[in-house]
This record gives C-alpha cells, structure tokens and sequence, in this order.
C-alpha cells in the first residue's frame, strides 16, 4: 500500500495580529507551522500503517525552500520519504493552477518512486486560504474518485473504507484504489514524534522538484498568468461596534434585561 | 470555455426528501441581483429525485428558468454523479455565473466541476456584487482565519463560479411560482459512480447537528465546565428550537462531539442569532460564527474578546443566567 499525503506549510493564523495603523496583516515574525488539516491526513495514513506495516507513506509540498521544514516535521512523525515542489514559475499560483502543478509533481514522484500511489491523503483545507479546492481539483485532474471530509480510513480488501463527517452525522463510504481523500478533525490527536524519528528526520535529503522537473508541463496553466481567479483586493474586516454590554445587579436581572432586549429587538 | 448566455445560474442543493436546502433558495436574492446586472435571466438548477417541492420554492422565489435533473441515481449525494450532471448542463447552456451554496456538498462540488470546466471558483463567499462593464463577478470571502478578507475576480474563464456561505442571504418573499421549467434527462449509470454510501451514522440518537444551516445556535465553551455544563444549553436551545454548537476548549475536552464545533476546524456558521455561553472568543472560534446576524455573548470574565463581536454582552454566570432566559421565554409564550 503506498500513500500519498500533500501538506502544506502555512503561517501560524492565531498569531497574526493586524497592523493598527495600516490596517493591515503583519505577517513578520508569525511561526510557520504544517497546516493542522494535512497532520490529520498524515495521522489517518500512519493509523493504516499502524496496522498494515508494508505501508509506505510520502509527502509532498508545494512551496518555498524554508517549506523542508514541514516536510522535517512529517518524516519525524511518520512520513517514509519527502519531496518538495518549489520554483519561481510556480508562484502565484491559484488553486486550480495549484493543483494542475501537484498532478504533474505526483506522476512525478510516482515515476521516481517507481509505484504508483494507491491513495493520496489531503487536509480539507489549508488554514490560510480556507479554499478546499485543492484536494477535489486534483483528484479531478487525476481522475481518481473523492471523499471529503474524512475523519479516518481503514482497509477492506481492495476497499479503502472512510469515515466522512456529515451534517447529520457520520457517512462510511466505500472507494476503490485509487482514490483522494480529504480530511477535517478527528475526535483524537495527532501523534508526536520520536526522538530518534526527529534525529532522523534532521539528517533526511529532501528532492527538490524544480521549474525543470516537469517538461511536459503546459506553463499556460501554472503561476499567476496560468490562474483563471486572481486577487482583485484585500482588506481587514471592520470590527463590530456598538454593542450592548449588559451587567445589572445580578444574573437573574441580567438575564430579564437581555430577554427584553431580543424580544425588543424581535430576534426572539 | 465561453459563455454562451448572460445567464446567471443557482444551484439548488436538494435534500433526500426533494425539497431544496435553504441556502440554494436564498441564493436567489442575490442571483437575483447579480442576474439583473448582467443582463441574462436567473435560472435555477434543481439536482434530486423527487424535487418537485425544490423546483416550486425556486419558481416562487424569483427565479425565471428552473432546469431540473430528476432521478433516482441523485437521491443520495454523489460527487461522481452530480459533477457528471452540473457539467453537462453547464456546457449544454454556458451559463456566465453560478452560485453554489457552501455546504459539505457544495463544497466538495464546486472544485471537481470546475475543475472539470477549466474555470476559476472561489470558496465560502460573503459578499458579491458584479461589475457592469465586464460583468465579472466581485466575490468577496474570508482567509487567514477571518482576520482578512479578499476580493477575487475570475476574469477571463466562464462561468465563473463561487460558493457561498449558509446565511449570508436572506430569502426573499414569496411571489406567484411563473417560471419556466426545462426538465433534462441526465442518466448516470452505476459504475459511474465510484462512491458507496456503506453506512449511515446518526450523531447520538439522530441529535440535530445541522450548524450549518441552522437559524439559531447557542454554544458552549470552556466555561460550561463538563458535559453536564451543556444541560442549560441544552434546555436553551430546546426552547427557541436551536442547534448547539461548542467551542474547540468544549470538544477538546471531550464534553461534546466534534460535530457540535463552531470555528476554524469546525463549522462555519451563519444563524440570525448566535449565543455563546462561556465562550472566551479566540480567533479560531471568531472566524467560524463571525456571519452571525446577532450574536449574544454571555461570559463572567468582562475582558473576553468575545464581547468585541457580541451586540448583547451579558456579564455573568452562565448557570444562572440561562434558566432565567429560559423561564422569561416560557413565560412571554404563554
């Protein structure tokens, strides 16, 4: 069984604080972290692996050269190999551009690892961009069927069997390999890594695959020209003034008080 | 590819009983607008198996054409099965826009059609308007956990596509159902669905865990203390037939199921009222229920950066606070 996990190295988004004056993010200084979503997708591939010991799991990143160090980070945790993608006509980039480069960077990986990948793991969503686009698009582009919302997966067989968050509750859907699946929080944590896995994973070479990794790659569709949506502006959102602070001499009458304000108000 | 219409499209997510989810029929206001503005019509798309409720609540809420795909392959959601459909009737038609509504479904939708179409889509929008000279699409939405917004323009592919928040959009009146409905014939076959649905897991007891498309929310967080801390929440939320949600601190905790959380890896949220109970406000939690028409935040620590959102702040002790509410509702009810 060989999996793939496509994770991201993304600005720790608690720890953004907003320029008061300019009004807008300050991004210096803020800690780069492996998105959260892509540690559950590389939990629910070591959680196979846990059971199915002949797995083989790689990651994969799409970013700058500092990305390694996400790539560090899930090799100590589980990971058996990493590669990453990085190069300048890869820049500004949009989802669907994105994705087009990472299908051309997993028949990549592929050719190089000599296997193709049963499943490829992905977060649902970076914390950054908050897109969830990019997991479907490539699963689209590789034509391989999709399962969103994964909270775990186990194997049946030719079967890989995902628990997927609704909101009714839980679905147990059945796909066959291969397959893309995306993944949101599960009820447990991640796992931490070892010492020696860490010492490990300091000393791994990670391939770059570069502007000239891909030669067959059509470069109308990669970068901020290849992007059919791009960024017209951004702004920090105005916060909410105004608002009604209610404290009277106790709850009780806190609570008559609030009462009559939303029924006032007709909001209940 | 290019439009072959100024249309501007809606899709109308249905439900497993046929009627459409709210989202898609609020989407009509704005499709409504954005159509005008255009200068095409507003067609609903209705996807299902026995949607004839769907395709009436689009036809009386202002949509000019509905296009139906009816059949017994759409009952439950497949992503194969929808994407093979929405993309046929896209290049059938060429529509300039689509709405879609940012549900689990939409979301998992939206990037293999338009994918599959070669377009640009932007995720979970807030705001929209269009541009009349270019009739591009303004799509506004949140990143970095909600301390950004961005504007996104998708300028040169058609249709362009977006996804949009549950609540954002209000529906509007009810008007006399004079739209034009255009049945298609979308036959998927089974193979073609690559999906099985293999089990259904209801959360505790069949619970209401819909945030998404809930009208009211009351939440809880670290300040309930234990899971027997939801029972006020609970009996709050009984009374004005709420959905509860929690905070990371609560689920974390293991006082409440995952499906219950509201922000940045939970669910984001978009009710006419919100009520945090206990709830101190840090940005991952702001980020998924900042849509809130009316947010109500009770709390005994005055400083949480909870009231910086809230329109009511209630100072106090949520285990006294809550029965009250709950006894001043009854009692105005009765």
């Amino acid at each position: 069984m060989n999996i793939l996990v496509c994770v991201k190295q993304v600005p720790d988004t608690t720890e953004i604080k907003i320029d008061p004056v300019k009004n807008t993010l300050i991004r210096d200084g803020v800690p780069s972290i492996v998105n959260p979503f892509d540690g559950y997708a590389l939990e629910a591939a070591a959680r196979i692996k846990d059971k199915n010991p002949d797995t083989k799991i790689v990651v994969l990143s799409m970013g700058p050269p500092q990305a390694t160090a996400a790539l560090k980070e899930c090799l100590a945790i589980a990971a058996d190999k990493a590669y990453l993608v990085s190069g300048r006509t890869f820049g500004g980039s949009d989802t669907l551009a994105t994705s087009y480069i990472l299908y051309n960077a997993v028949k990549k990986v592929e050719e190089l690892e000599g296997a193709k990948f049963d499943a490829i793991f992905c977060g649902k969503q970076a914390i950054d961009g908050d897109t969830a686009q990019v997991g479907p698009e490539l699963a689209e582009h590789l034509g391989y069927p999709q399962v969103t919302y994964g909270l775990e997966a186990e194997l049946d067989g030719d079967t890989l069997k995902v628990h997927k968050e609704v909101e009714e509750g839980v679905e147990v859907i059945g796909v066959k390999f291969p397959c893309l699946v995306t993944y949101t929080k599960p009820a447990w944590d991640p796992r931490y890594p070892t010492i020696k896995r860490k010492m490990a994973a300091n000393k791994a070479e990670i391939p770059v695959l570069g502007d000239d990794a891909f030669p067959d790659i059509d470069t109308t569709r990669i970068g901020l020209k290849g992007s059919p949506t791009n960024v017209k502006k951004t702004f920090v959102p105005q916060k909410k003034t105004g608002g009604v602070k209610i404290k009277e001499e106790d709850s009780a009458a806190s609570a008559k008080k609030l009462f009559e304000l939303l029924s006032a108000a007709s909001i209940i | 590819m290019e439009a072959k219409t100024k249309d501007l499209w809606v899709f109308v997510e249905t439900n497993e009983d046929g009627t459409a989810k709210n989202v898609g029929i609020e989407l009509l206001t704005p499709g409504k607008m954005m159509a005008g503005k255009q200068g095409g019509a507003l067609v609903a798309v209705v996807i299902g198996s026995g949607v004839d409720e769907a395709v009436k609540a689009a036809s009386e809420h202002g949509a000019d054409k509905v296009i139906v795909v009816d059949g017994p392959e759409y009952k439950h959601y497949s992503t194969d099965a929808y994407a093979i459909a929405l993309c046929t009737l896209v290049e059938k038609y060429g529509p300039t826009s689509m709405l879609i509504g940012a549900t689990n479904n939409g979301r998992d939708l939206g990037p293999r059609v338009s994918c599959r179409l070669h377009t640009g889509l932007t995720a979970d929008c807030t705001a929209l308007d269009i541009d009349e000279e270019t009739g591009n699409v303004a799509w506004t939405r949140p990143a970095f956990g909600g301390n950004l917004m961005a504007t996104i323009i998708c300028p040169n592919h058609r249709p362009q596509i977006g996804t949009v928040r549950p609540g954002v959009f209000k529906k509007s009146d009810v008007t006399a159902a004079n739209a034009e409905i255009v049945k298609e014939d979308v036959h998927v076959a089974d193979d073609q669905i690559r999906t099985q649905v293999l089990e259904i897991i209801k959360d505790m007891g069949g619970e209401n865990v819909d945030l998404e498309g809930a009208e009211i929310i009351i939440s809880g967080g670290r300040g309930v203390g234990g899971p027997e801390g939801f029972e006020p929440i609970k009996a709050l939320a009984a009374e004005l037939g709420a959905t509860v949600g929690a905070s990371r601190a609560a689920v974390d905790a293991g006082w409440i199921a995952h499906a219950h959380q509201v922000g940045q890896t939970g669910k984001t949220v978009g009710p006419k009222l919100y009520i945090a109970c206990g709830i101190s406000g840090a940005i991952q939690h702001l980020a998924g229920m900042s849509g809130s028409d009316v947010v109500v935040a009770i709390n005994k620590d005055p400083d949480a950066p909870i009231f910086d959102v809230a329109d009511y702040g209630v100072v106090g002790n949520l285990f006294e606070v809550l029965p009250v509410l709950v006894d001043e509702i009854k009692k105005a009810r009765s």
